[in-house]
């Protein structure tokens, strides 16, 4: 076909469309004619609608458990405002919280990062809002939602564990930011591997499971389940452990170190030296 | 026959007497007996530095009874539960049962740690003294020159130390230190391997460092220590101005009994604080760092707190590196070359210098045997406060991802603050040493010239407001004393010059009976009789 011959063919439609009859319709007629196109124009939109809208039976109304449903009540009263209804996120407040898992929301909710109180460069640990109940039943509620890592059960994480293999593990893989003697150290711009000192054993587990933050996730295939349960027992053992050299001065290194010998060993000599010397 | 009758008394003589018949020792004591030391607080301070020294050799020798610096792979079977099973070097692990199975052990390496920081600081706080007061111009340079010598000595010694429990955190400093020396350009590389006899770690470095800590460097601080202590007999140890003292007699103590009794309590005194702080703040905790891996690097990892400021340095060193060809050969100069190699040059070298460089600016050729107060010399005042501020700068940056974790602040806005810091801060601490040195001066004068301030306020006829001042000395028609500044404090207090009683001597508990004696009348004129005023 030529462009020609399509143009000849269109002017040919266009033109049959515009001819005149040449008998005009009557008036009930026309009528009768523009009902039954509105009818028809109707049903083909409806029918179309119909057709390709997903059918009201094919939505997904999860039957949560009992749980889930106590964290739904909880999520819509405290969490809802940022991270959005079903935890979709909400752009500039919240991100979406689908596939994070059940260990997630207990890190963050049961040590009191979450509700977060201002938006930083990161959330600090404080007094948690939520129960270790109801965070786990939050946990449900996300967990139901999209999946994620879990928690074995239990609070004992670390009666397992070998105490001296989680050192070595500590200390190739934590030391770097949470120090030596996990009292936390500085990252950059104003971010900061918090202190070991108060984490439980299912905190430090979720932290290693789920890399709140900056921190790495240390999955089952980089840290095992009984790795991290080492882990975990040699923080809690080097936590239990007094100082056998006497205060620790917060186990931070040679800085407070510095720090004692001007103000105690210098101060005091300085001291001695002027009640020494005065007594001439 | 008589028994020969013993005379307990004269015991110590007659022996003496058999000793100097034989020794001749008795005209050199008599002299050493009598060597006068000048009487003042600041003079001590050397010999806070001296007497850890002693603390450091006595407790370095106990420790080098069950060091053993091996750098053989073993595993620890010791009595610390977390490392059990763990490899590690002979050197660790006999550092570990050091602290944890030989009695007394962990308190005898913190009383080493501990007195070696004592050490240092004691040398820098002397340091400052002399600086500061003038000590160490002609004839003292050279013993100036030692005591910079002792510094870095000192500094030597104590790298090595740090270095030798093979624990993580000597691994990571001795890792710094190699990275260092590599940095060197052109001779780097060879003088790294020739340290480490090859690679980092290698297996040798802990026995080199061993024998320099044990026995080259400890050695070279007593010779050093010697020299020092025979220039401060042979050319006298300098006073401060004041009531009867000249450039030529010093005004003190004698040797005997007095000074001697005073530093062999002085020495108790700094051997009980070295004891006090290994009892009460441990130091180092080595079994928390574990054996040393190169791939371990514990966050707050810092030297001690005298090489913290080449940390310091460094953190502020903006990521420079300088590539060139050379005869065809690439080079480059890495950035931490200029602040661990070239900034301790220059802080050798300009200390080593300064009593010359003063000399010559000053054109003062003279011998010093007196003092003198920072204030009356405001320039080398502001320099000195402008070293001190420097240094301290580089000082907190050593420890700012510490500083930055435990006060919350950005740790970059550290780091620029030090960078800013370090370029401003000096000059400004120069300018207001300079301006307070002077207003110092100035009060001083003022108070010689107008008397001191009484704190009664009287009021003339005419309605007028004034303060009674106490002249010093002689007044002239406009009530002003011709005194000279004697280059020594001023009194400014009416306390001072005997507006009250003396106060009783002691420090603790009071070392004599107050005086019975009139107490003079309060200078306060009698109240004229008050008479009823009535209204009629």
């Amino acid at each position: 076909m030529t462009p020609g011959d399509e143009a000849g063919r269109r002017r040919g439609f266009v033109a049959r469309l515009r001819t005149r009859r040449s008998v005009p319709r009557g008036r009930l007629q026309r009528r009768v004619f523009a009902g039954a196109r509105l009818v028809l124009a109707l049903a083909l939109v409806g029918g179309l609608y119909a057709g390709l809208t997903p059918h009201a039976s094919a939505e997904d109304t999860p039957t949560l458990s009992g749980a889930a449903a106590e964290g739904k009540a909880l999520y819509d009263r405290s969490c809802i405002s940022c991270h959005g209804e079903n935890a979709q996120g909400v752009p500039g407040r919240g991100p979406s919280l689908l596939g994070l898992g059940s260990a997630a929301v207990e890190f963050q909710v049961t040590t009191g990062r979450m509700p977060l109180t201002m938006q930083g460069a990161q959330a600090e640990r404080k007094p948690p809002v939520f129960t270790d109940d109801q965070a786990r039943m939050l946990g449900a509620y996300i967990q139901a939602l999209g999946g994620g890592p879990q928690l074995p059960p239990g609070n004992d994480l670390h009666s397992q564990g070998d105490i001296a293999q989680g050192g070595d593990l500590f200390r190739v893989n934590c030391a770097a930011c949470h120090a030596f003697g996990t009292g936390g150290g500085a990252l950059s711009s104003g971010k900061s591997a918090p202190s070991l000192g108060e984490a439980t054993d299912r905190q430090m587990y979720a932290a290693m499971l789920t890399g709140p933050q900056n921190m790495p996730v240390f999955g089952d295939n980089q840290l095992s389940p009984q790795e991290k349960e080492d882990i975990i027992a040699y923080v809690q053992n080097l936590k239990s452990d007094q100082d056998p050299g006497g205060f620790g001065l917060g186990k931070l290194g040679p800085v407070p170190e510095a720090l004692v010998i001007f103000l105690v060993g210098i101060v005091f000599l300085v001291v001695v030296s002027l009640w020494i010397a005065g007594k001439s | 026959m008589r028994r020969r009758k013993i005379d307990v008394a004269a015991l110590p003589g007659a022996a003496a007497t058999q000793v100097d018949d034989r020794l001749t020792l008795a005209t050199p004591l008599r002299k050493a007996f009598n060597k006068v030391f000048p009487d003042h607080w600041s003079f001590l301070l050397g010999e806070i530095a001296l007497y850890s020294f002693i603390v450091l050799l006595l407790t370095g020798t106990f420790l080098a009874f069950f060091f053993d610096p091996s750098m053989q792979d073993v595993q620890y079977n010791g009595s610390f539960t977390p490392l059990r099973g763990v490899q590690m070097s002979q050197a660790y692990s006999s550092s570990l049962h050091l602290s944890f199975d030989v009695r007394g052990g962990l308190f005898l390496r913190q009383m080493h740690h501990w007195a070696a920081l004592l050490f240092m600081a004691a040398i820098i706080v002397h340091m400052l003294r002399v600086f500061f007061t003038g000590a160490f111009r002609k004839p003292r340079e050279l013993n100036w020159i030692v005591g910079i010598l002792l510094f870095w000595m000192g500094f030597l010694e104590g790298f090595c130390g740090y270095s030798l429990p093979d624990d993580a955190l000597s691994g990571t400093g001795l890792r710094i230190a190699s990275a260092i020396v590599l940095s060197i350009p052109l001779v780097g590389s060879w003088v790294a391997t020739s340290l480490f006899g090859g690679e980092f770690p290698g297996d040798v470095i802990l026995d080199r460092l061993y024998i320099t800590h044990v026995l080259l460097v400890p050695g070279a601080i007593l010779a050093l220590i010697t020299v020092h202590l025979a220039l401060l007999v042979k050319q006298m140890h300098t006073q401060w101005p004041g009531p009867g003292r000249t450039n030529r007699n010093v005004i003190g103590v004698r040797m005997f009994p007095g000074f001697a009794v005073k530093t062999t309590g002085f020495f108790m005194m700094v051997f009980a604080t070295i004891a006090l702080l290994a009892g009460v703040f441990q130091i180092n905790p080595i079994w928390l760092f574990g054996p040393y891996r190169p791939a371990v690097v514990s966050a707050a990892s810092q030297p001690d707190w005298y090489v913290m400021f080449l940390d310091g340095s460094t953190r502020l060193m903006p990521a420079w590196e300088i590539r060139f060809h050379l005869a065809g050969h690439a080079y480059m100069i890495p950035a931490v070359f200029w602040p661990t190699v070239v900034l301790p040059g220059l802080l050798t070298v300009l200390p080593l210098l300064y009593p010359f460089l003063e000399a010559r600016f000053t054109k003062d050729r003279q011998h010093h045997h007196l003092l003198q107060r920072p204030r009356d010399v405001p320039l080398r005042t502001g320099l000195g406060a402008m070293a001190v501020t420097f240094y301290l700068v580089l000082f907190v940056s050593g420890g700012n991802d510490v500083i930055a974790d435990k006060f919350n602040i950005s740790l970059n806005a550290m780091t620029w603050a030090g960078r800013i810091g370090l370029l401003i801060l000096p000059p400004l601490a120069y300018y207001l040493a300079y301006r307070i040195s002077l207003g110092l001066q100035q009060h001083d004068r003022e108070v010689l010239a107008h008397g001191i301030e009484t704190g009664i306020i009287k009021r003339a006829p005419d309605g007028r407001f004034y303060e009674v001042h106490q002249p010093l000395g002689p007044v002239d028609e406009h009530g002003h004393s011709a005194l000279e500044y004697q280059g020594w404090s001023v009194p400014k207090k009416m306390n001072r010059v005997g507006a009250l009683v003396p106060a009783i001597r002691g420090f603790f508990f009071p070392v004599e009976r107050a005086p019975e004696r009139e107490l003079p009348e309060a200078p306060i004129s009698p109240a004229p009789d008050r008479q009823e005023i009535s209204s009629h």
